[in-house]
């Protein structure tokens, strides 16, 4: 085989060297519609380069994907590009020394000087040498309302949570959900996410979620937050669907008020041709704090033994940031762009408002930095026990502040 | 497919020595299975258990930490969860795959007309894997569109009956899949066992007066007993590794209420990166499996002596 | 023990025959079996009209009514429109792939176990059976958690990657059940036959081609079809150990079907779950018979 394999990339070099074209195999878990859309940027882009992009999509979002991807570079056999969340998850593979150095590729682009926050590029960095390319940032602090459910009840549409909160009476009383909530831990964990940052603000926030302050995440502000989930879980105790977007399609058909839901809900709305502002408004932070965290997809090139192949994915890397390409790309995908100095004038109001609150700082770094996914995932098995039984705040905050307790 | 409990038992492997010279050939001819034996399981379940003492997240590392990752498994709630929801499928989808088959069978001996078209529509959902069965049944139980709501068409508007919503009952709305899926191969196997029973007994109960349905609970099922251990064993290593139907059908939801062992040590294997933490969790799962097992073994295979 | 040859003469049912056509125990029978024959079907009808409608009227939301107006149109993008990420030619593109997958999986395998199940039942050696015992619990495994042993084991042999890797994964991990059924089937094989071709002076091999091949035709349609099922149905070893450009049709179906996308389009995801399905599903129809013939005489044995 390993004949074989030599043979195939002499043959390979030969064939590059005639037409300088190489075949870059990429994989990654983007195959919704809008998703599919937004990777076709990316490949048409290098495809106009002369090289060929030969895509290996796998959908089930990262879970289904990781163990493929983690696989094939472990076994020796990886693709040429791949997507991962940047943070943590990557590290262990940068010191095993498996995936590619990109440090030259990054000083040529000046990355530090464009990437916006900055906090992107460190997620790729790891001691003085960066690793990855970001290509887009999700904020995941994002309440959704539907106007129709709101004129239904005859109440005004809410502008933070406190009203939200506060008109949940009157929606019940018209027949609709309040809150409609996907009854998966990882939507759970995002609604907890956004209700601490809104109640106990973004100070205790970064105590527990970055500094792991044990003292904080026991602490009456974060008993505060346990209550404030009660009170949503009631909000949301008839809203019986399970996907995100089945969710979100509650808020669009006006069943429900509002969802807690990343960015990329509104790509549903988009979906269904509803105009922000008149059909349904977005509040980022919850209308509280207006801050977003910075998560979102990075690409990553594992380590191939032949120069033609590196050659190439250190030019694809420089790419995948160009400026026309994140432009392309994120107006696709409903996301926004990693770097400060690009024209986004036909992004619309709900990106122009996340466009200007990073503009003005406003940026939390997202949990896959600070957390383990191992940590993640302790948080999410919580969180999907306590909206989907009886628990109380208090055993709630108690197994949370186990889990921080554990973290590393 | 099957059965094991005579495995070991037949009078076939009467006088020949067993000495190392002898047969050379069917010795190179069982090196596969030798190697798969060895390398494979037990190669790769000892790499498990050694790797399932160390702190390993994303890539697997010589660090050992003794007996933490097993500790902090027994306090996880969702392991405790998924082990209550195993034990409950497990007893139910056994006493009633077994029942169901039988009882189908029993039906379908009794020379009905068009036996094949029966058999072959309790057999096909066999041939689907639990992927799209998860689908199709998540479908039929949802409660907006599937069953629920035709029942109320029909008028009867409090009916109630959404399996997947209801954490109480969700390992119930997986059980009607899985005994959909697997019943059928259960069925067969009990159908064959039936057909393989001499028609005297049968005479010679009717001779004695005995019922129909005395004469297979006292006469015939007892005398079926390898049919049943047969069906057991492949119930059994399928409920172990229930996994795929779950992600299908409920994904382990509502919250954490139909959890199941496999997806626990998938999950944190590979979304949580915790290596150790998975390696753990299928550490025990092959425990119960071994602890149940070698017991059956020694008293098929140490009873009598080969040879 | 139910004896080989008994099994294979008893054609017939052997219960109790029934008396008159419409006895109250007929009506009993018929009724139980076609109330069962309802639950049994009701999956595979709601896929089929759910696959025949357009999606209007998916969403006015009975999933049991048979579809106002019939549309090909969800059977045709399942086949040859469906995205895959960027790729947009639906099954079709994993079809073949899956076929070149299947055939040398399941003839090495089949051939490996046969031979395991013979020398396991004819020429029994010092530890055979302690082998035997460990493929057994080996059934038991869940897959996943080999994955990354498997993977270090390929890397090693340098197969990972490559369509001989998964082949061989395909044979591990069929062997332990067919090893199983083979044994049986031919420890069932009155030993006389085996002693007069000793006796002849044929050898592993010769009595093997020559005398147990021919007469395991049942139990080979058994591992076949067994075969055919897991294999075409796998999608966790299929993704693993190829390629994009190898991967098998299921790699395709979990695409399609998995994609969050702002309308689920339920009538192409069962259209395309009825056309994974396909090929497994016409085996069983044509062999239903050499089936449980075939289970009769390797399963039961006891």
């Amino acid at each position: 085989m390993k004949l074989m394999n030599k043979l195939l990339t002499a043959t390979a070099i030969v064939s590059a060297s005639a037409a300088s074209a190489v075949e870059l195999e990429v994989t990654h878990w983007w195959t919704s519609g809008g998703e599919a859309a937004a990777v076709s940027k990316f490949a048409e882009a290098w495809n106009a380069t002369g090289n060929t992009w030969l895509d290996g999509a796998i959908a089930g979002s990262g879970g289904t994907a990781r163990p493929i991807i983690i696989s094939r570079i472990l076994g020796g056999d990886p693709m040429a590009a791949t997507q991962l969340n940047h943070g943590r998850q990557a590290e262990e593979l940068i010191e095993a020394g498996l995936l590619l150095d990109l440090t030259d590729v990054a000083e040529a682009g000046g990355w530090k000087d464009i990437v916006n926050p900055p906090a992107l590029l460190d997620a790729c960095t790891l001691d003085g040498k960066i690793f990855c390319v970001p290509v887009n940032i999700h904020s995941a602090q994002w309440l959704w309302l539907s106007h129709a459910a709101y004129e239904t009840a005859g109440v005004d549409v809410p502008t933070n949570w406190g009203e939200f909160v506060a008109s949940a009476p009157q929606l019940e009383e018209a027949g609709l959900v309040p809150l409609a909530m996907g009854q998966q831990g990882w939507q759970q964990n995002i609604a907890f996410g956004d209700i601490t940052l809104a109640v106990a603000g973004v100070d205790a926030w970064r105590a527990v979620s970055v500094d792991r302050d044990i003292e904080v995440a026991a602490g009456p502000e974060y008993a505060k937050v346990f209550e404030e989930m009660v009170v949503a879980r009631d909000m949301a105790k008839n809203s019986n669907v399970q996907d995100w977007n089945m969710a979100t399609n509650m808020v669009i058909t006006g069943q429900a008020g509002g969802q807690i839901m990343g960015d990329w809900a509104q790509g549903e709305f988009q979906v269904a041709e509803q105009v922000a502002g008149v059909d349904y408004t977005c509040l980022p932070g919850l209308g509280v704090n207006e801050i977003l965290d910075t998560g979102g997809d990075a690409f990553y090139f594992p380590v191939i033994d032949d120069p033609e192949i590196e050659a190439a994915q250190k030019e694809l890397a420089a790419l995948l940031i160009s400026p026309e390409v994140q432009v392309a790309f994120n107006l696709a995908k409903g996301s926004l762009p990693v770097r400060g100095d690009i024209d986004m004038s036909a992004a619309n109001d709900c990106m122009q408002k996340g466009l200007n609150i990073l503009a003005n700082g406003g940026v939390l770094p997202s949990g896959d930095m600070s957390l383990t996914p191992d940590t993640q995932t302790q948080i999410e098995d919580l969180m999907a026990e306590f909206w989907s039984g009886d628990m109380s705040a208090e055993d709630g905050q108690a197994r949370y502040v186990s889990i921080i307790e554990q973290a590393e | 497919m099957t059965a094991t409990s005579e495995q070991i038992g037949t009078p076939i492997a009467a006088k020949r020595p067993s000495r190392w010279l002898r047969n050379p050939m069917a010795k190179i001819a069982s090196i596969p299975m030798i190697l798969t034996a060895l390398v494979v399981f037990v190669g790769g379940t000892t790499w498990t258990v050694v790797y399932s003492f160390t702190d390993s997240k994303l890539l697997p590392r010589e660090n050992f930490v003794g007996f933490d990752q097993y500790e902090r498994l027994w306090s996880t709630a969702r392991w405790m969860v998924s082990i209550k929801n195993l034990a409950l499928y497990g007893v139910c989808s056994l006493v009633l795959t077994l029942t169901i088959g039988f009882i189908l069978a029993a039906l379908l001996d009794r020379k009905v007309r068009f036996e094949g078209a029966f058999r072959t529509i309790f057999l096909y959902p066999f041939a689907l894997s639990f992927v799209v069965t998860g689908l199709a049944w998540q479908w039929i139980l949802n409660p907006d569109f599937g069953l629920q709501n035709l029942v109320r068409e029909w008028g009867w508007t409090s009916f109630t009956f959404d399996p997947l919503n209801n954490p109480d009952i969700v390992m119930f709305g997986l059980l009607i899949a899985g005994i959909w899926q697997g019943s059928g191969l259960i069925m067969c196997i009990m159908l064959a066992g039936l057909r393989g029973i001499d028609e005297d007994i049968w005479k010679a109960a009717r001779v004695d007066g005995i019922g129909t349905i005395k004469t297979y609970v006292v006469i015939i099922i007892p005398m079926m007993r390898p049919v049943f251990i047969t069906s057991l064993v492949l119930i059994a290593s399928g409920i172990i590794k229930l996994y795929d139907l779950v992600v299908a059908q409920t994904n382990g939801g509502p919250g954490i209420s139909s959890e199941v062992p496999a997806k626990y040590v998938i999950n944190y294997m590979f979304q949580a990166q915790n290596l150790a933490q998975g390696f753990a969790a299928s550490t025990m799962m092959l425990l119960s499996v071994v602890i149940i097992l070698i017991p059956w073994a020694y008293l098929e295979f140490g009873g009598r002596k080969r040879g | 023990m139910v004896d080989i040859t008994s099994t294979m003469a008893a054609e017939g049912p052997r219960g109790p025959k029934p008396k008159r056509a419409f006895s109250p125990a007929n009506i009993m029978v018929y009724g139980t079996l076609i109330v069962v024959s309802v639950y049994y079907l009701l999956p595979l009808y709601v896929m089929i009209v759910t696959s025949l409608k357009g999606m209007p009227e998916i969403r006015l939301g009975n999933v049991f009514g048979p579809p106002m107006e019939i549309t090909t149109a969800p059977w045709v993008k399942a086949w040859s429109e469906a995205c895959t990420g960027i790729n947009c030619d639906g099954l079709s593109r994993g079809f073949w792939n899956s076929v070149q997958i299947l055939i040398p999986s399941v003839v090495l395998s089949i051939a490996i176990a046969s031979v395991n199940g013979y020398a396991l039942s004819n020429w029994k050696f010092k530890g055979s059976e302690f082998f035997f015992t460990i493929l057994i619990i080996g059934a038991f495994i869940p897959y996943q958690t080999m994955l990354y042993p498997i993977v270090i084991l390929l890397r090693e042999i340098g197969l990972m990657g490559d369509l001989a890797g998964l082949v061989l994964v395909h044979t591990v991990f069929g062997m332990p059940i067919l090893t199983l059924l083979f044994r049986n089937y031919f420890t069932s094989i009155p030993e006389e036959l085996f002693k007069a071709a000793r006796v002849d002076g044929a050898g592993f091999w010769g009595i093997y081609f020559q005398i147990m091949l021919p007469m395991a035709l049942p139990i080979f349609v058994v591992a076949i079809i067994l075969q055919v099922t897991g294999i075409w149905n796998d999608f966790l070893f299929g993704v693993i150990y190829t390629k994009p450009a190898t991967y098998p049709m299921t790699v395709q179906l979990n695409n399609i079907v998995n994609s969050v996308q702002g309308v689920k389009e339920y009538n192409v995801n069962m259209a395309a779950t009825l056309l994974t399905g396909l090929v497994p599903l016409v085996i069983y129809f044509l062999s239903g018979k050499l089936f449980v013939r075939g289970i009769a005489a390797g399963a039961v044995k006891g």
